[in-house]
């Protein structure tokens, strides 16, 4: 799988401009033969929203969206946008488009609502996660804080995914002594999640500063055996390209067999109450 | 948009006398134009903390209406307040004339400037909170100078609306002519809001109203009636002028930025 990583810098609230980024990357992602196309959490919209998430929500029949979806039918395309679902309730999502049709749509379970963050004040909640198949196999998709919780890396492995997304839309926070603490973090979680689960990843962060915040970018790629296959530039919009291989996840799994060896039955136990 | 003046007055009057008093302060201290944002200000001061407490300080430049001053006077009058009138041309001319060629947006925002720097001062001199004047109206439209006429401690009237300010003033019986009066900035000889601002208060103010408090979307707006253009212009300039009703953007850099995740109300430990 060649996966293209758009680390693009979305203006904020302006769907009409955003879309014309997104036709950009995706124009110049067809050009070097991508198979997939990645683009940050919210890429349609941008991220400090707030009372704006109801103004620029969107149904799947939304002109955007419909754009994007038919754009699909030379590249695969994973995208962010604010859904207002037929409950009139408004989520944060990422969607999977392939073949000129929507695939799949995953509603952000985890929304932080702490220090920084007021997702939950904006957003309802999805409520589960699943794969998807694809041209390239069995998809999952994990819209930020999502990844970084354990029934969400759990329950994608246990259904059998083999590539794992994840849109992103990480600040810039903590800069005391070297480096970025946010970044560390993220780092550390998607090669654990690469080499534990043995799949391949894509980490697609946002660029750009929104209301004195700066997104720190960084996007990066693991191959299933754990290894980073790219890394973007931190803070500046960028596009990077690496090829997955579904060989890496083949052999990652005949040398370090964790998905195998896992025993579901251990954690159905406690969840059930039967030990303690 | 009809309010229940009686609770609104409630509501106001409480306000403004547990901001001001809580913080150990006993006076209020407000720029008074003659226009009807300032009076009823004045008004609601005076029925939350009594008419000796409430200093108003009028801030004529020379070119301004002498009408405008005569009816801050008469304002004054009618509410029994204390009135200084502090000139401001001494130290606003010689900074215009400073400048060659200042455009009259400049001269309005240095005159608008010098008057907030004399009422700050004021409010030291008495030991008051400034008392701030714009309404609702005024903040979405961004219709008034940043760190100027917009600079305040509290404000009792900026979640009214130009026509609920006329309509809460009438019922606290501010002077006739000073209600009834064409509103005006003073800002040069013979301007009015309306003439500047190219539409009426009451018609935007019913926009507002639809879009802001009951969430009309655009399309809904054009169905009730309204005006394409008129929507489209009045919500690009209350997103244009969003960076007036917010402090300054700080870069975040830590974990706790002051604005963003250092949050405490203002009345903390009060």
């Amino acid at each position: 799988m060649r996966v293209c990583l758009a680390q693009i810098k979305p203006f904020l609230g302006d769907t009409a401009k955003n879309l014309e980024l997104h036709e950009e990357c995706i124009e110049q992602a067809v050009a070097e033969k991508c198979d997939v196309i990645v683009f940050p959490e919210l890429s349609l919209t941008g991220y400090y929203l707030m009372d704006y998430v109801n103004d620029v929500a969107m149904k799947t029949d939304d002109k955007a969206v419909k754009r994007i979806i038919s754009l699909s039918k030379d590249i695969s395309v994973v995208f962010g946008f604010v859904y207002e679902g037929e409950d009139n309730l408004f989520y944060n999502v990422c969607a999977y488009a392939e073949k000129g049709r929507l695939v799949h749509l995953h509603k952000k379970v985890y929304l932080p609502d702490y220090t920084m963050f007021e997702e939950a004040r904006y957003f309802a909640a999805g409520n589960g996660f699943s794969v998807f198949d694809t041209a390239f196999g069995k998809c999952g998709m994990l819209i930020c804080e999502d990844a970084l919780h354990l029934s969400s890396i759990y329950v994608l492995s246990r259904m059998g995914v083999q590539t794992v997304f994840i849109p992103s839309n990480s600040p810039a926070r903590g800069v005391v002594g070297d480096g970025l603490e946010a970044a560390s973090i993220w780092q550390t979680s998607n090669k654990y999640t690469a080499s534990l689960l043995t799949v391949n990843l894509v980490y697609v962060n946002r660029a750009g500063v929104e209301d004195g915040v700066a997104f720190w970018g960084g996007s990066e790629a693991y191959s299933a055996l754990g290894k980073r296959k790219i890394q973007l530039p931190q803070f500046e919009a960028a596009i990077g390209i690496t090829e997955l291989e579904t060989a890496d996840i083949r052999l990652a799994r005949i040398h370090s067999p964790f998905y195998r060896d896992e025993k579901s039955q251990i954690l159905l136990d406690y969840l059930k109450g039967d030990k303690k | 948009m009809k309010l229940d003046l009686k609770l609104t007055k409630q509501i106001l009057t409480t306000f403004v006398k547990e901001e001001t008093e809580k913080i150990g302060l006993k006076t209020v201290v407000l720029g008074l134009s003659g226009g009807i944002d300032s009076a009823l200000s004045a008004a609601i001061a005076v029925e939350a903390l009594g008419k000796d407490r409430v200093f108003a300080v009028g801030l004529p430049y020379k070119l301004s209406s002498k009408e405008s001053m005569a009816d801050a006077e008469l304002v004054a009058k009618a509410l029994g307040i204390n009135l200084e009138i502090a000139d401001i041309t001494p130290f606003a001319e010689p900074f215009i004339e400073s400048e060659p060629d200042m455009s009259k947006l400049r001269i309005g925002n240095v005159l608008a400037r010098m008057r907030m720097v004399t009422i700050f001062d004021r409010s030291a001199k008495h030991g008051g909170i400034v008392l701030g004047t714009s309404n609702k109206t005024e903040l979405l439209l961004g219709y008034g100078t940043w760190y100027g006429d917009l600079a305040s401690a509290i404000n009792p009237i900026g979640d009214l609306y130009k026509t609920q300010v006329w309509e809460l003033s009438e019922y606290l019986g501010i002077p006739e002519k000073v209600v009834k009066k064409q509103p005006t900035a003073d800002l040069w000889p013979d301007q009015t809001d309306e003439g500047e601002l190219g539409f009426t208060y009451k018609d935007v103010d019913r926009l507002l109203y639809e879009m802001v408090d009951n969430r009309r979307r655009k399309a809904e707006l054009v169905q009730m009636g309204f005006d394409e253009d008129f929507v489209q212009k009045i919500s690009e300039r209350i997103m244009r002028y969003q960076f007036k009703r917010k402090i300054p953007v700080i870069a975040k850099v830590s974990q706790r930025t002051i604005g963003r995740d250092f949050r405490y109300s203002r009345d903390w430990g009060y």
